[in-house]
This record gives structure tokens, sequence and C-alpha cells, in this order.
């Protein structure tokens, strides 16, 4: 959450940063009402009249952009696990929560951050493989509803399992010492350096992808199973490698997602679980299978989120009294990217970006 | 119920009368005969339990409507639970507490966001109706949450259960348990007639090839946009009788977990069975009750076994239940 100090330019205490705070019982909690505008008061009367200053909105896309890439990390696996393996996996919001445990856990051991994060993205990727050589591989071709049970099972089992290993209390990692603090963006326009971190790594993740993706001899296997995947069996691909392969490299980019944001969110259980949903409206909007659409859709949903949280009241007062704004904005501002895929799928009833293509 | 010449790709369950008449029939003589244990034993907890089970039996069922006879996967069952039991608690707080009142707007409201949602919600195939039903159910949850006269996050409590035209019949438990039943059964009657009848052979002819039926000349949308105004009006009353159960009304009862929970009874029972859904309520509950009881971190057993319920059987309780009694392996009626 933003703070906005009064004489200064925004700043951000550590643990209130990401947009949409998470609560424990896994729902995302409303902003507090009014928090970005402020309550009378001489020298408040100026930031009054210009509610959406420029500094705030540069500060909230920014903030827009970091979730739309959290996001991204998640649903790039998500979407070609579901799209390659046509498998439904709700556990991999989960695995974006043990990335996390485990950089904290490594963290405790080692002291280094770097080293945390090296150990925590190896112990995902070896999870992953673990978990779909246990459960998943059995599943692969079977109903849908089979896969959602089993990896709600999953879900139950992981974050009942963390609880008891780490205990229910919400853990915190420091953010690393060279990349605390803010740095001047513009005059009078501070934004901390490890969100920034997030958002560069994220890019570079997608690019990586991208290339991956499109350049590579795996990156054409996967798209050609995303298409069809009986088709490359057909032709002498050794398809449950690719299965494997995927399916564990998705397990990373989720456990990446995790590391990367317990510096500034609480790591307790459950905290999968929200972004999950968040994960899958995302590859729905985007359209199933297809990267350039999770990204796209990511970006978006992060974007309207952040900006929908934080401007919604003020926007709203355009129109309606103060007291219904205030009461109506932050309902509005929470279902807004439930709206959108409302609205998206009932124009293109299959996302942006169908990969798929029947 | 039974027709005798039954179409060659009808869903197996009809085509054997037997099965379905006995033991849905052991289920509720097993039901009614609770109470009876409850004193027996003098527990007086397995009442609130069952009638909790029971409540959620309805619920499961009309998920069962829609996912087992529709091929409908609905994510946001939840929420029409959710307007149900906010319509009893929001009259309840302007002093409207009878049932006469109560049930017919919990109905009529949960059966109207069912029209609107499903009006565009049937317009999406496959995955992309998961999520728009789950969109939906999270829009009913924080509008729920931002309902700020009515206790927003926190929930709202109940002050007493309906009257019945005047009589508070609802708040003894012996009654009120009964009422349950009978709710339950009229509820799973209805359905099972439903499913029989002309307009659920259409359904279940959609269900397994939709173009087939519109090429005979259904039209396919209509129908399954009536199943689903019927299962969203039964959430609504098992809404309705989850608030006087509880006395309190939240917003996590429209929580897409308990969307999730009701999908997870229906498949752990047996889909497409109708009886399944109140076999896997029943066992969903209290196993629950019963692991939370044995541990704190029951979780860490229940989320494994769901894991090997899935991985080696199929066809959920109902389905272990038949393979059993059938000694020659005949496929189960997941089919």
């Amino acid at each position: 959450m933003v703070r906005a100090r009064r004489g200064s330019a925004v700043l951000f205490t550590c643990r209130e940063l990401l947009a949409p705070t998470v609560r424990r019982d896994g729902q995302v909690c409303d902003p507090p009402r009014n928090r970005l505008s402020p309550r009378g008061g001489g020298r408040d009367a100026t930031i009054a009249a210009v509610p959406m200053s420029t500094t705030l909105l540069v500060v909230q896309v920014l903030n827009g952009l970091q979730l739309g890439v959290l996001l991204f990390l998640i649903a790039a696996g998500l979407t070609l696990v579901f799209g390659v393996m046509d498998f439904i996996n709700l556990a991999h919001g989960v695995q974006y929560m043990l990335g996390a445990y485990l950089a904290v856990a490594f963290y405790g051991l080692t002291g280094s951050f770097l080293l945390a994060l090296v150990l925590a993205l190896a112990a995902a990727l070896l999870f992953g493989l673990l978990l779909e050589a246990a459960v998943f591989r059995h599943l692969y071709g079977r109903d849908h509803l089979d896969h959602v049970i089993a990896t709600f099972g999953i879900i139950l089992f992981l974050n009942s399992a963390v609880k008891y290993v780490w205990g229910a209390a919400p853990l915190s990692l420091p953010v690393p010492e060279a990349l605390t603090g803010s740095i001047v963006l513009a005059p009078g326009i501070l934004y901390p350096v490890w969100r920034l971190v997030i958002i560069g790594s994220g890019l570079a993740v997608a690019l990586l992808l991208y290339v991956l993706v499109s350049w590579t001899r795996i990156g054409m296997l996967v798209r050609a199973g995303a298409t069809n995947a009986e088709m490359v069996s057909a032709l002498g691909v050794d398809i449950r490698r690719l299965f494997t392969l995927v399916f564990g490299f998705g397990a990373m980019l989720a456990g990446f997602a995790g590391i990367m944001i317990a510096p500034i969110l609480s790591v307790e259980p459950g905290m999968g679980d929200t972004i999950l949903i968040l994960a899958f409206v995302v590859i729905v909007i985007g359209g199933i299978g297809s990267i350039r659409g999770a990204f796209v859709a990511a970006l978006l949903i992060g974007l309207v989120d952040t900006l929908g949280r934080s401007f919604a009241v003020d926007l709203l007062r355009l129109v309606m009294s103060s007291s219904t704004a205030r009461t109506v904005g932050p309902a509005l501002a929470s279902m807004l990217i439930y709206l959108l895929m409302a609205v998206v799928l009932y124009v293109r009833p299959t996302g942006l970006f169908p990969a798929k293509g029947r | 119920m039974t027709p005798a010449a039954a179409p060659a790709d009808a869903v197996p369950v009809l085509t054997r009368p037997r099965r379905t008449v006995v033991l849905p029939a052991l289920v509720f003589a097993a039901l009614a005969l609770v109470p009876a244990g409850a004193f027996a034993l003098s527990a007086g907890y397995l009442l609130d339990l069952f009638t909790r089970v029971m409540i959620f039996a309805i619920a499961a069922l009309s998920v069962d409507l829609l996912i087992g006879y529709a091929a409908l996967v609905t994510f946001g069952q939840a929420a029409f639970v959710g307007i149900g039991a906010y319509a009893v608690g929001i009259l309840a707080s302007h002093g409207l507490t009878d049932v006469v009142v109560a049930l017919p707007v919990a109905l009529l409201a949960s059966g109207l966001f069912a029209l609107v949602t499903g009006f565009v919600c049937l317009r999406t195939k496959g995955v992309y109706f998961i999520m728009i039903t789950l969109a939906f159910g999270q829009m009913a949850f924080f509008t729920a949450s931002s309902l700020a006269p009515y206790g927003g996050d926190d929930g709202l409590t109940v002050q007493e259960r309906n009257t019945v035209l005047g009589l508070p019949l609802f708040e003894q438990p012996l009654v009120f348990y009964y009422v349950v039943l009978v709710a339950l059964l009229v509820v799973y009657l209805l359905f099972r007639a439903l499913v029989a009848s002309r307009f659920g052979r259409v359904l279940r002819g959609a269900k397994d090839n939709a173009l087939r039926m519109t090429t005979l000349g259904f039209q396919v949308y209509r129908f399954q946009l009536a199943a689903y105004v019927i299962a969203g009006m039964a959430g609504g009353l098992a809404g309705f009788l989850l608030a006087n159960a509880t006395e309190f009304v939240s917003p996590a009862y429209m929580s897409w977990q308990r969307s999730g929970e009701l999908i997870i009874m229906v498949l752990l029972g047996g889909l497409g069975t109708l009886h399944g859904a109140i076999v896997g309520a029943a066992a969903f509950l209290l196993l629950e009750e019963w692991l939370s009881a044995l541990t704190e971190h029951w979780k860490m057993i229940f989320g494994p076994l769901l894991v090997l319920v899935v991985v080696f059987v199929r066809g959920g309780l109902i389905g272990i239940g038949a393979a059993l009694a059938r000694a020659a392996g005949r496929r189960g009626p997941r089919g």
C-alpha cells in the first residue's frame, strides 16, 4: 500500500508496497478508504485540488507494472502447462508461495540473498519436477475436473505443510543490501529500487521467454504442442519429456516470482491462493496457451487493478456524492479486473490471443 | 423415471433403475435416523453437524445438476449460497424475519442473479466458462464485502432464526433438522425428475454433443440457461438454510474456495448421480470434522487423500460402491 507523505515526494514503507494487500485468509483487502485524498487541513488543500497529481500517477503506473510483471511470471508457466498439456494446475499458486518460503529459509542458512535466490530456484525446479513425477503425470489426458480436485488437494497439503514447518506467523525477507532505498526518477518522484529490480527482471524473463519460444527448437515444439499436442507426438517428439520440461520451467518461474516478491510482501501460508486466481484471470483474458497474450493481459490486469484501487474513489466522486463514492469505490476497484474479464470473454469468448487453432 | 428404451448414449445411471432407488433411499433413511442416534449417544453436536451436511448437500446437488448433467463446470456456485444467506440477513436486520418473506426473496434474488450472469456466462465454453463463473462469483464476493451497512467484511449476525408464520419453529434444533431434511429431499426429487424429463435429456444430449442437439432443432442455450437458473435458486435455498443454521452471514460464504469445495464434494461423491452429491457433502464435512479433531494440521492428511482418490478411484465414492457391487469390470457411472 502506498502512503503519501505530505510535503515530500511519495515514500514507501517496506511492508506496505504491493498495491493490493493480501490478507491472511487469501482475500485481497480493500485499500483503506480515502488513502489518497488528504482529509481537510491547510497544507493539504493544494493536493486536494489536484487529486491525480502526476507524481502519484507515475508511481501508481510503476506499481501497476510491477504487479503486472509479477503476474506474468506466474501466468507464463500456468498458460504453458495449460496450453501444452491441457492441464489445469491450481497448485501453481502454492509453488509461488513455496518459492518465497524457500528464499526465506535459504537466506536464513546462507545470509546471502544471491545464494538464497539460486538455491531457492533450484529447489523450486526440483520440487516442480518431483510433483510432476509423483502426481501430475498420472493425470494427463484425464478430465479437467480430475485436475482440479487433485491440485486442490495439493494446495491444501502445501498450505498446511508450510504452516507446520514454518509456523502460521508471516515471515519476512530483507531487501538485498545494495538494492535498498529509493532512487529519484524525476524531480519529486522517488521510487524504491527493489520494485524497479522486480520490473526489470520480469521484463528480462519475458524477453528470454520470447527468444526461447520464438527462436529455439524447444520453443517451436512448445508452440506446436500448444496448438496440437497429439500431432507433435505423432511426429516422433517425446511429448512426455517436453511436458516434464515445461512443467519444471513453469514451476521455477512461479518460484522466481515468489522469491522476488518476498522482500516486499509478508511470506505466509495462503499467499499463493489470491495470486493464483489473478493469474487465471490473466491467462483467460490473454488466451490460453499464448505467452504473448499472458504478457499483455498481465500488464493490463496489473495496471487496471492498481490504478483502479488508487483512483476509483476520486473518479467516482466526479459523478456522485463523496460518501457514496467512498462506499462504492473500493468495491468497484476490487471487482474491476473481474468485470474486465467478463467483458473480454463476452466480446471474445476465447481471450485476446487464442493459441488453439480450433 | 426409468425409460426402458433409453437412447444408447444416455447416462448409464438411467438404465440401471434399481441402484438409483436403493442407494438414495438408504442415504435418506440414514439422515432421518441421525437425530435418534444423536439422542442415544447424547451427542447434540451431531444434529448441528448433519444439519450443516444436508445444507451443503443441497448446494452440492445444484453443482451436480450443472456439472454432472449439463457439463457446465461452474466455479461460482458459492455466490448463490451467499445471496440466499444475505437475503435472510438483510431482511432480518430490517425486522422481516418470517419465512413467508425471506424464502421467496432468497430464491428470487439468487434466481435473478443466475439469469443475468448465466446470460453472459453461457456464451463461453469449457475452461472459459469456469473462469467467467468465477469472475461473477468474485464480483458477488466483493459486493458483499462492501455492504458497509450490513457488516461489510466482518459479516452480519442474524439476531434470530426465521419464524414460520410467526411461530419460532426453526429455533428448535430437531424441527429445523427435519425442515432441512425435507428441503433436501424435495430438491433431490425435483432434480431427479428434472434429469429424467425431456428437459434433462436435452441437457444431457447437449453435454455429449451440443452441435448435434442444435441441429436437431433444440435451442441448447435456453435449456442451459434454465438449468443455470434452477441450480442458482437451489443454491439460494441452501444459503437461506445456512443463514438460519449459523445465525450469521458473511462474505466468506461466497469465496471461491467455497465454490471449489462444492465441486470437490460432488466429485468426491460421484459426478452425475445426484445422490453422489449428498454422499460427497457428507464425506467431505465429516472427514473435515474428524480430521480437524485429530490434528490442527488436518489438511496435510486431507489434501493427499483427495489426490489419492483422484488418481486411483474414478467415479468418486459412489463409483467405488458400484465397482464393488458389480464384480464384473463394467464401466463406472462416469464412463
